[in-house]
Formats: structure tokens, sequence, C-alpha cells
């Protein structure tokens, strides 16, 4: 379980990086971005993944926005070199309190002491904790390429399995969470602490007053890319009283909705009744029961 | 220091200790064999910290791949992509290009003799199968190795491997018991045409079916335990290097037997054994997996050998989880008979053990089914038994015995069969064990073994008792969640002696073990075991043995193993051995040094032998005149130095030997588990609210030790119940490659586990301990598969599958199954 | 070698520079450039935690980070834990406790839970639990290791008072 070989490349701030990209590209390599690394190196330790040339971002770390978390008008804007770490410790304001909670189900802290948001994210594992944030709080990933910046809103940014909007030649260089929620959480269930969730589902309540008056249903698990589910945040904009009689309603709705994949080790109706508890188990959290 | 203290001197007996002095005839016991005299001294029953503890915490252990010799090359295996085929081309040419590498062979090029392991048994009962080093004409299993790449580093050895073509001619795979029994089924070997390895009806007493017509109530249960991975967190490995200078290859290796891999690599490589030296360093758990030679080693000793150079290989991860031995899938199923009152009358069982694609060495593919025939009636007195046990063998990984061998497994069937009775017959399950435990002892049983005197009942009153005090029945109770309390009664033979293993009919017989001891002139003693340490604390355990023998400082006493050339020979670490049979000999061996020691000291006291004893403080005292002592370090100088001054029919130096061997069916440990569980209803997740283990394992020699294998143990069982599993598609496709898929569990999954002991002392074993390694594993995937049984009890659906998933207590929660 | 790279180092406050292919992890580095032979390597995927190593006071897989990310980094490993050969009060822990038996993942562990402590030096036994739950012990059935950080955040918070 040994890489295959490649050729290092520091790059020393966005330009470079871009412009490292580009010409290992045009010189027929096949570069690819390292940050925290903690997806691409167990795959590289495979020899599922097999860059012929690598470029290290860790040297943008001395740059303030790099590892910056900036809330400021409703928005949160996190530099690509965040840490789940350094999320899970922050302090956030309320409408992105959320963040930092859900940080706990990310894996380990070795993982989350190194391992990027950015890089979470361009990963695009199906179930990854911040797959479902970004769709749960109206992300967006701010890229930078050769034709210059790019802004991929997340409902854009999910192509498929393990497959994102950023392209090979980008270099991501912030990602701004723009829609609060202080009434938020994430729920997940994984056979050992730690590990990727069966299915993990996000619910933000949009609350007025002491009513539900909408919110967001995000799912993982359950697709090949983390969903959004329109049919359980229908329950949730025909409003009613927080609580199990509505929770369960949204609970219904998001596990009639869903289509999971059936394989061998969890079957497609299992998926369904995890998501149908984890969902109403979100709604609760989210309301403000136990955490 | 009182007189009771003194070793050599018998103590008063403990008000509160069994009387262990009281002979206790054994069934098949030959006369004037060593027995537990009761002694007990001052480092014997005291968890004093670990001899192995500064140089494992510090970073200083020498583990395997801690070894870099000069000039050191590495090895790694080109291994098969499919479980059955004919190999049409292996070709090697771009893997001798690739840079860095530095050789690469096939099966032809290092010609070497096949790993063959043969019962006395025949035709009809058993089929020997080769095992070859490297894959010839075709592969069996998907990790199978075909060629070996040696190159400077273990990063271009990949690239080699990489670079190395293969092409097969794909045969149907056999991946289950359904698919190897079937009627024209492919054969995984030729010599065995119906994949059957061993067929033995081993009893078939009068009765059975008489009994079964009279039953009150038949139960009929099938259980089956899924395939696992003993997993020793540092994966096998060896570095070989061949030494011109002592005409010896010296093989270091991750081995629990190295005496046996010296005999098989000799006989592998045409050699004379001499020419082969085998040590083990630290070495990171083994839990069986490495008790059986492995093809592995052999093939990079061929290499060091043929290059002239050190060659080492690192098992990779994939590797251990794909090709490494496996253990554990087995299928029961268990007829049994009880009269109305929940007596069982009769037992009626079919074994089928899954070995995949090759039989090991020493043990042979007949171990796990020739295990639980003969084990199988367990605690309990079954008097009439008929038993078939069967090894098949299939295009998976081989497997090699994991700690508890089948018994996890005979004891779940059993287990099962006492809670289907009480369920049946609307009794406590506790109860139903209580009217069918064995009571008396010693037993023999419809099996013809004896049973030597246990806490059966004792341990399972406790265990139960426990959990009432705590107040876990009326929680269950209550009814708002979903709880369930499940037990396990199970005993364990522990001291397997050559007698013992002969009626298995093995023609490779562990049994004996052997000890050295020296002193040298400064009092200090080195002694030797042919067990084998990893992870068991022998450094410690066998010093507190030595010390109180010799009544010194258990500081002054090291432990030498792991070196074929220090012992004449061993049979190493498994089945709970060490402490009874290595244990043995060390005591046995520590009394011998004493007594030449007492003889020395009496000539220089000018005194008679009897009027001496050792002084439990590293000397010698004369009896009638305790102010004339000699410290150890005295007599050393004169057994050394001074040789002229020792009594003329006394050798020079200090040294003793003795072997120690289990007589007749040997000793059983035994323990009751209690487990309490809960299960979501939102996610069939199953937690553990409480585990309580009472176990008897003899005489203590360390608490703490015996707390750590009893617990370490019971995770690799709750890890069988709950979680860890290989599969293999229909292609022989395994499923687990990966930590990611192969679910060992953390801290979170493992419960604190409270364990009470029992002590009742072997009569046999010359320390009084009976072993203790294997019960935690053996008891707990039952007694969790009875508590989630329990905890669906209203459901009226029954598991009889390990590994238990989450969605399957989900559905018998939601009226599915 | 591809690619070769000089790479400084400082590894238990001293200074290493060597050459090194820059697939070449932190992992093997430590172990086979250094002999720094403490830290082991049981999954090379970032799964059992037995390589844990500090790297600028965070704890992190050594399998997952190559070496040459390391570069100018300041890297932690079991060999500095004790002083000249007296255990450190975690290590004198796990020995008390019988936090280890085979020994194999007690480095991994052992780097763990400092840095699991200097994160969360007011832990429970219950956060420790969870925390220690990154990695991975065949042998103890993890009781033990928990007893033993947990008696050494004990001893700290009570020292520190």
């Amino acid at each position: 379980m040994k890489p295959a070989a490649f050729t290092y490349h520091r790059a020393h701030d966005v330009t470079d990086a871009v412009g490292l990209l580009s010409d290992l590209a045009a010189a027929g390599e096949d570069p690819k971005l390292i940050a925290g690394g903690q997806s691409l190196m167990p795959m590289m330790n495979f020899r599922l993944a097999r860059p012929s040339a690598l470029v290290d971002l860790g040297p943008l770390r001395r740059l303030p926005s790099m590892t910056a978390l900036d809330a400021d008008a409703g928005t949160l804007t996190v530099g690509a070199l965040v840490t789940h770490h350094a999320v899970e410790t922050a302090t956030l304001p309320d409408g992105f309190a959320v963040l930092a909670r859900a940080m706990r189900w990310v894996g380990h802290l070795p993982i989350r002491s190194r391992g990027t948001v950015a890089g979470s994210l361009v990963h695009g594992d199906a179930t990854a904790e911040w797959c479902l944030l970004a769709l749960l709080l109206d992300a967006v990933v701010v890229t930078e390429g050769p034709s210059g910046r790019r802004e991929i809103p997340a409902d854009e940014l999910f192509h498929g399995f393990y497959a994102t909007a950023v392209e090979p030649d980008e270099v991501v260089v912030e990602v701004r969470f723009t829609r609060p929620a202080p009434h938020a959480a994430l729920s997940e269930f994984a056979r050992r602490h730690g590990d990727f969730a069966i299915v993990d589902a996000a619910v933000a309540l949009d609350v007025s007053g002491d009513r539900v008056a909408g919110g967001r249903v995000v799912l993982g698990g359950v697709a090949p890319a983390p969903v959004r589910v329109p049919e359980a945040e229908a329950v949730l904009a025909a409003g009613g009283a927080p609580g199990p009689e509505l929770f369960a309603a949204v609970a219904d709705a998001a596990a009639a909705a869903i289509d999971p994949p059936d394989d061998p080790q969890v079957t497609s109706a299992y998926r369904r009744r995890l998501t149908r508890t984890l969902v109403a188990d979100a709604c609760a959290q989210a309301a403000g029961g136990p955490r | 220091m009182t007189t009771t203290d003194l070793p050599g001197i018998p103590p008063e007996v403990d008000p509160d200790q069994p009387e262990p002095d009281e002979p206790r005839e054994h069934g098949g016991r030959p006369a004037g064999e060593p027995r537990f005299d009761g002694r007990r001294g001052r480092w014997v029953g005291a968890s004093i910290p670990r001899h192995e503890d500064p140089r494992l915490l510090t970073g200083c252990g020498r583990f395997i791949d801690d070894i870099a010799l000069s000039g050191m090359l590495h090895a790694g295996f080109v291994r098969a992509t499919v479980a059955h085929a004919a190999i049409t081309e292996l070709d090697l040419a771009a893997t001798r290009e690739v840079h860095g590498v530095v050789a690469a062979y096939d099966a032809a090029d290092l010609a070497l003799g096949d790993i063959v392991a043969v019962l006395d048994r025949p035709a009809e009962e058993f089929t020997p199968t080769a095992m070859p080093i490297l894959a010839r004409g075709k592969v069996r299993f998907v990790g199978e190795p075909l060629a070996l790449v040696v190159a400077r580093d273990p990063y271009a050895v990949e690239d080699g491997i990489e670079a190395a073509r293969v092409s097969y001619d794909a045969l149907d795979a056999v991946v289950s018991e359904e698919t190897a029994l079937a009627p024209g089924a492919p054969a995984v070997h030729d010599e065995a045409p119906d994949n059957v390895l061993l067929d033995v009806s081993m009893f078939d007493t009068p009765g059975v079916d008489e009994a079964f017509a009279d039953a009150a109530l038949t139960v009929d249960v099938t259980t089956r335990s899924g395939r696992q991975n003993a997993l020793p967190l540092e994966t096998r490995g060896v570095v070989a290097s061949w030494d011109a200078r002592d005409d010896q290859l010296l093989v270091q290796t991750c081995s629990q037997v190295p005496h046996q891999v010296r005999t098989m690599l000799a006989r592998s490589l045409g050699i004379a054994e001499r020419t082969v030296r085998v040590t083990v360093p630290d070495m990171g758990g083994g839990f069986g997996q490495k008790c059986v030679v492995g093809r592995e080693e052999i093939a990079v000793a061929a290499a060091a050998q043929r290059l002239d150079r050190p060659v080492k290989w690192i098992e990779d991860r994939r590797e251990a989880l794909t090709a490494g031995f496996l253990a554990r899938e087995q299928r029961y199923r268990t007829r049994a008979a009880f009269d109305a009152d929940g007596r069982i009358t009769a037992l009626d069982v079919d074994v089928v053990c899954d070995m995949g694609a090759y039989s090991c060495y020493p043990f042979t593919a007949g171990i796990e089914p020739l295990m639980a025939s003969a084990e199988m009636p367990s605690v309990y007195r079954v008097p009439a038994y008929r038993v078939r046990g069967r090894a098949i063998t299939s295009n998976k990984a081989p497997t090699a015995p994991y700690r508890g061998v089948s018994r996890p497994q005979y004891v779940m069937a059993i287990e099962r069969v006492m809670e289907r009775a009480a369920r049946e017959l609307g009794l406590d399950p506790v109860e139903v064990r209580r009217r069918n435990v064995i009571t008396e002892f010693p037993y023999t049983g419809v099996n013809g073994v004896t049973y030597d005197p246990g806490t059966y009942l004792e341990s399972l009153d406790l265990a139960e008792a426990t959990i009432r005090d705590e107040g876990w029945y009326e929680a269950r109770e209550a009814g708002d969640r979903h709880l369930g309390i499940g037990f396990c009664c199970f005993s364990e033979r522990t001291g397997y002696g050559s007698e013992a293993f002969a009626k298995r009919k093995m023609t490779v017989v562990p049994g004996f073990d052997l000890s050295e001891i020296r002193m040298d002139t400064t009092g200090s003693v080195v002694v030797t075991s042919g067990t084998m340490n990893h992870g068991q604390s022998h450094e410690t355990t066998f010093a507190q043995i030595v010390a109180d023998r010799l009544g010194l400082d258990v500081a002054r006493v090291k432990l030498r193993q792991g070196d074929t050339e220090r012992i004449a020979y061993g049979w190493g670490t498994f089945a709970s051995r060490s402490v009874t049979i290595g244990g043995s000999a060390v005591a046995l061996a520590s009394e011998r040094l004493g007594e030449l020691l007492c003889r020395i000291a009496a000539h220089l006291l000018e005194t008679r032998p009897d009027n001496v004893a050792l002084d439990g403080d590293g000397g010698v005292v004369q009896l009638d005149d305790p102010a004339r002592r000699l410290p150890f370090e005295d007599i050393a100088d004169v057994a050394h130095l001074r040789s002229h001054l020792l009594p003329k029919d006394v050798e020079p130096a200090l040294t003793a030997t003795a072997s120690f061997d289990v007589p007749g069916d040997g000793t059983f440990s035994n323990a009751s588990h209690a487990v309490v569980v809960e299960v979501d209803p939102g996610t069939g997740e199953i937690r553990i609210l409480r585990y309580v283990c009472v176990e008897d394992c003899g005489v203590v020699i360390n608490p703490k030790v015996v707390d750590g294998q009893c617990r370490g143990g019971i995770a690799q069982g709750i890890a069988g119940a709950l979680f860890e599993e290989v599969t293999y598609d229909g292609h022989g496709e395994p499923s687990a490659a990966s930590f990611i898929d192969y679910l060992v569990p953390t801290a979170t999954e493992i419960p604190d586990v409270s364990i009470q002991h029992l002590e009742t002392p072997c009569a046999f074993t010359a320390n009084g301990a009976k072993g203790a390694g294997e019960g935690g594993t053996i008891g707990a995937p039952a007694a969790v598969l009875n508590a989630v049984n329990d905890a669906l009890r209203h459901t009226g659906v029954e598991l009889d599958t390990t590994p238990i998933h989450p969605s399957t207590v989900l559905a018998a929660l939601e009226g599915e199954l | 070698m591809r690619d070769p790279h000089l790479l400084a180092l400082t590894v238990n406050d001293s200074e290493y520079e060597v050459v090194v292919e820059p697939r070449r992890t932190l992992a093997d580095v430590l172990r086979h450039d250094l002999l720094l032979t403490g830290t082991h390597v049981g999954c090379e995927h970032g799964v059992c935690g037995a390589c844990t190593v500090l790297l600028d006071e965070a704890p992190v897989r050594a399998c997952l980070v190559f070496a040459v990310q390391a570069e100018g980094s300041s890297v932690r490993t079991v060999e500095s834990l004790a002083d000249h050969g007296e255990l450190s009060d975690l290590q004198q822990a796990f020995s008390d406790h019988h936090g280890l038996q085979c020994g194999f993942c007690t480095p991994g562990f052992l780097m763990l839970a400092e840095g699991v402590l200097a994160e969360q030096p007011d832990a429970s036994r219950e956060e420790i639990r969870e925390g220690l739950s990154a990695n991975l012990c065949r042998c103890t059935g993890y009781q033990t290791i928990v007893d033993a950080v947990h008696a050494t955040a004990c001893a700290r918070r009570e020292s520190a008072s």
C-alpha cells in the first residue's frame, strides 16, 4: 500500500497554484491539488488515485485569507484551507453554529486536524457532512482558474458519484455560506463512531413565532450525491407547531420521496428506514430538542 | 517474612481458598505426575507492573518492521485477482525491468516443497491437500501469492508487482457450503473432488434416537457465524538473511510457533533443520493467525538464500484482510431432546466449517470440526450424543485457528439451544442451564472427556445475581425501552497436552514444553520457554512463577523466548497453553535449580541437605540455625568461579531443565457471562449497557493480566457478534479489503466489563493455573446474541446468525421477519 | 528515485535533513529514514491510528501525510515522551492501568491521548472515550486505555489547580 510515483510542486499563492496546474497539464501530466490530503491519500496509498503530479496548497496556510473564518452580514466565509477542527472550535454566530456542532461527526480529531472544508466539498462524497451542510446553508464555492474567478452555488456543485463542478484546473479559494439557520441540526448513523455515515440528514427549520414556517431537508447516503428533498421541505413549508407530529410527517415525506441504492451490505429499505429516523431526529434537534 | 511464605515450606491452609492440597483424582491421570501443591508465594497473585511495559511505552520495542539489516532488500507478492482459475500466463519480464526491482520469482523459479498438513485418519475421513508456496497451474482464492518481487524499497516492490502480467482462464468459484457440496460442484482441489477435506462422525452413543422419540421437547437450531479476521494490529512479516559464517539461514519472523516454522522451512527448502534459525522479536498480537506457518515466510527465506542478501516482507493491511488467514465461518445444525423438566436427554449435531482454499500447517483443516465434535456437550450433562463434523474447502482465503477455535461457535449453538428450550418450556433460561450444568467433578462426559473441577454453577449464579441485584430485570420489565438480558455458561479446555491432541489423530502432535533456567554469578536468573509471548505478559507472569519458586526478587528474573537456538523445541503460544504448560515447565525447572542451590549450600554450610531451605529472600538458610545463610550470589560464585569447592557429585554452573506435558484430558477453565443490551427502534443499533464476566482460570498469577485477557477476549467476541465479517460474492471476491469495510470496533463500541474471579486451582499443573487467553472470546458471541434475542422477545423472532446487523434487528422490530 | 526532494524537518526538537521521494509518507520517513521506529504502521489508510504523531502540536496520521508536506514543520513522536528513561505521567498511567498488552498500538494511543488532552484538558471519561475512538487496539478492549488517560487527565487537573 504505497502510492505510485508522482512529482511534487509547492504552490506559494493561488495564482501560482493555478499556473502550476495549467503548466503541468500542458506538459501531459495529470496534476491534482493536495491540501489536507485526508481523502486523497488513502486513495493514493491503495493506488486507486494515481496523479502523476501533486500541487501542494500547504504553503498557502500562511496567507490569512486561506485560513480565515469571517462572519459578516448573514454570510460566513470559510477560507479554502480552514480545517474541520478550526470550525469545530470556532465561536460562530447563531446562524452558523450548526457547522461547529456537526463537526463531531467528521471522522476523528486526527482527521479533523488536517482535513479541510474545501477539500471535503471538492471530494464530493455523498455522505460527507460538509456536502450536506453546503446544500443546507446555500454555500457558494469560489474558485480561481485560468479564466478567472467563478462562483459555484451548492445546488450546482454536485454532479454525482464523487463528481463536482470544480474543474481540474481550478483552485477553491473560499466557501461562503449564505443562508444562516439558527434552528438547524445534522444527524447521522454509522456502524462505528467516526465512520462514513450510512445515511445522514441535515435539517434547517424556518421558525416564525412558535410555528415552523418552512425549512430545508438534505440527505446523504440515499443517492450518488447529497440531495435536498423538496417533498419533505413542502411539509415544512405548509407549516405547523414544532413537535413529533410535524417532524414525523416530514420524515415520512422524506422517506417516501427517495429511491436509495440497494447493495449487499445495506439494503434500500434499511436506508429508507434510517432516513425516517434521522430526519425526525434532526428536526427535533433543530427545534431545540436534546442535542 | 513468616515461615509460611517460604517457598519449599508448605503454608498454612487459607480458609478462603479451596483446598488444592486435597488430591482430586482425575480420570486417566498417571500417578506420579507433578501436581499443584497449593503453595503460594510473594509474587504469584500480585498485579505487579509488567516487565514488558517500559520498552513498549517508550517506543523501544522491536517489532518485525523495526528490523533493518545492512543491504536489506524488500519483498512483496503478485497475488491472484480472481478466486478460481487456471493460470494461462504469468509474465514477470516487465516486473524485472522496473526501476529498483532486483529479482522476481515464480513457483518454478523457487522450486520449493509444498506445505502439506496431515492427519492420521483413513481416506474416507480425511483428504490431505497441498499448499504450494507460490501458486502453480491454478489459483484458489483472491489474494493467493503467484510470484515474489524483490526490490530496493517497498515502493519499488509495488511498482514491480503492478508490472506483472497474469492471465487466467476462470473457473466457477466455490463460495459457500451450498456451492461446495452441490452435486457437480467445481473442485477446489483435484484430491478432494467433493470439496470435503474432513468428514468424521466422532460420536454416535447409544440411545440418541430413543431419546428423541421419548422427548417432551425437541429443539432444532441452525446457527451460523461469519468469516472473521483474527486481526492482530501488527500484520505478518519476516526478515530473512543468510549467514555464511554460521552456515545458517536466520529467519526473524512474526510467529506464535517459531519451532514449527523452522521445521516446515527446512522441509520446504530441503535443508537440514540445523541450518535454519528462527527468532521472533516483539509481536503485535497474533490471536492464532500467526500460529500456522505462512507460505510467505518460506518464499522470502528462499529469496534471501538465493540472493545472499537480507530480504524483508511486511504484509500490508489489504493483504492481511484478503490474503491472510481468516477464521470462524461455521454452520451448526443442533437438535436437542429435552424431558419435561427441561433436562437435556440427547444431542444430535451436524457441523460444517468452511476452511477456505487450503489446510493449514501444523493443525490441518480438521482442527475446527474436530474441536467442535469433541467438545460440543460443553458444560452440560448430555446422556446421548451424535455428531458429524465436516471441513469443506472453498475459493476463499484459508483459515487458521483463531482465539477460541470453534468454541465460540459450538458454545453459541448449545447456548441458543438452552434459550430455545427455556422459551418453549416457559422456564427461565438460567434455570434451564442450572438443571443441566455439570456440578460434580471429576465428571466424565458422553464424549469420553473427563472434566476437572470448576465452578460452572457458581459462576452462573454469581453472574445472574449481579445482574439481578443491579435491577436490570426490573428495568427490562418496565417496558419503555427494548432491553434484553443474555447469558452464556461455558468451559474451555486450556491444557491440551500431547495425549489430548493425539486423540485428534494429528501427525504433528503439540503438547509438551521445555524450559531451561540459569543463574549467573550475580544471582540473576535467565529462564527460557518454548512458548511465545505476543501480548500475554509472559515476561512478567513467568518471572512471578520463577521468583516464587526460587524465593528471589522478580526483578532478577529475565525470560527469553523466540529463538530456536536457545531451546531444543517448543510448541509456542496458542490454545491458552502458555501458563499451564510453559508456566509449569518453568516452575519445575526453577524448583530443580532451587534443589541444586540447596545441595550446594548444604555442602558449603557443612550440614545435612534436609537441614537447609530456600529462604524466600534470595538465599538458602540453615533450618536449625537461621543465622547461617548463604545468599545466591555466594553459591553462584562457587558454582562458576570456584568449582573445586562443589560437592563431588554436582556439576559446575547453575542450570536446570524441565519439561511438562499435561496428562490425560487436560484441564478446563470456565466462565459465565451476562450481558444487557438495548436495541434502538429507530436504527436497529445494538448497544451493550452492561457486561459481567465471572471467570475461573485456577490460580491467578497476575490479576491485572488475567483481567486484560478477559476484556480483550470479550472485545473480540463482541466484534464477532456485532461487527466483523468478510463476505464473498458469487465470484469469490471478498467484501473487505480495508478498515472502511472490515468493522473493527473502537472504544465507543466496546463497553466496560466487570470481572469477578473464582479460583479452582488445577490439581495437575505445577502452578495451579488454568489458561485464560481465550475465554472472553468464547463466551461473548453467545451472550450477546442471547441478549439481543431477549430484547426482541416480544417480536417472536429469534436470530441465530452472527454478526447481527442493525438492519436485521430493525426488520424484526417492525415485523418484517 | 523520481523527483528527489531535500526535506528539512524538526522531530522531537532535533533537526533533520533527508532526501526523499515525494511519495514517501511521513510514517516511513520517521521509521526508516530517521530510525524512529516507535511510531508504528498498522493500516496505511488512516483508520487504525497506530502511526499517530503530533504535527505542529496537532495529532495526525503519519500515513496520511507525505513527508514533503511536513517541510519546516515540527513533529513529536513517542520517543519524546520519556525523560532520560523516566516514564511520563501518561506512560506511567498506561503501565499502572495495564493499558497495553502487545504494545503495537500503544505509541499511537499515547500521542493521540496527548493531542486529546491538550485539546480538552477538562475532558470527562466519556469524552476521553470518544476521543480515543480514533484509534484501534486489538488486545485490551479499550477500558484500561480509557482508565489510564482519564487518570492522567485527573492528575494533571489536580496539579494545575
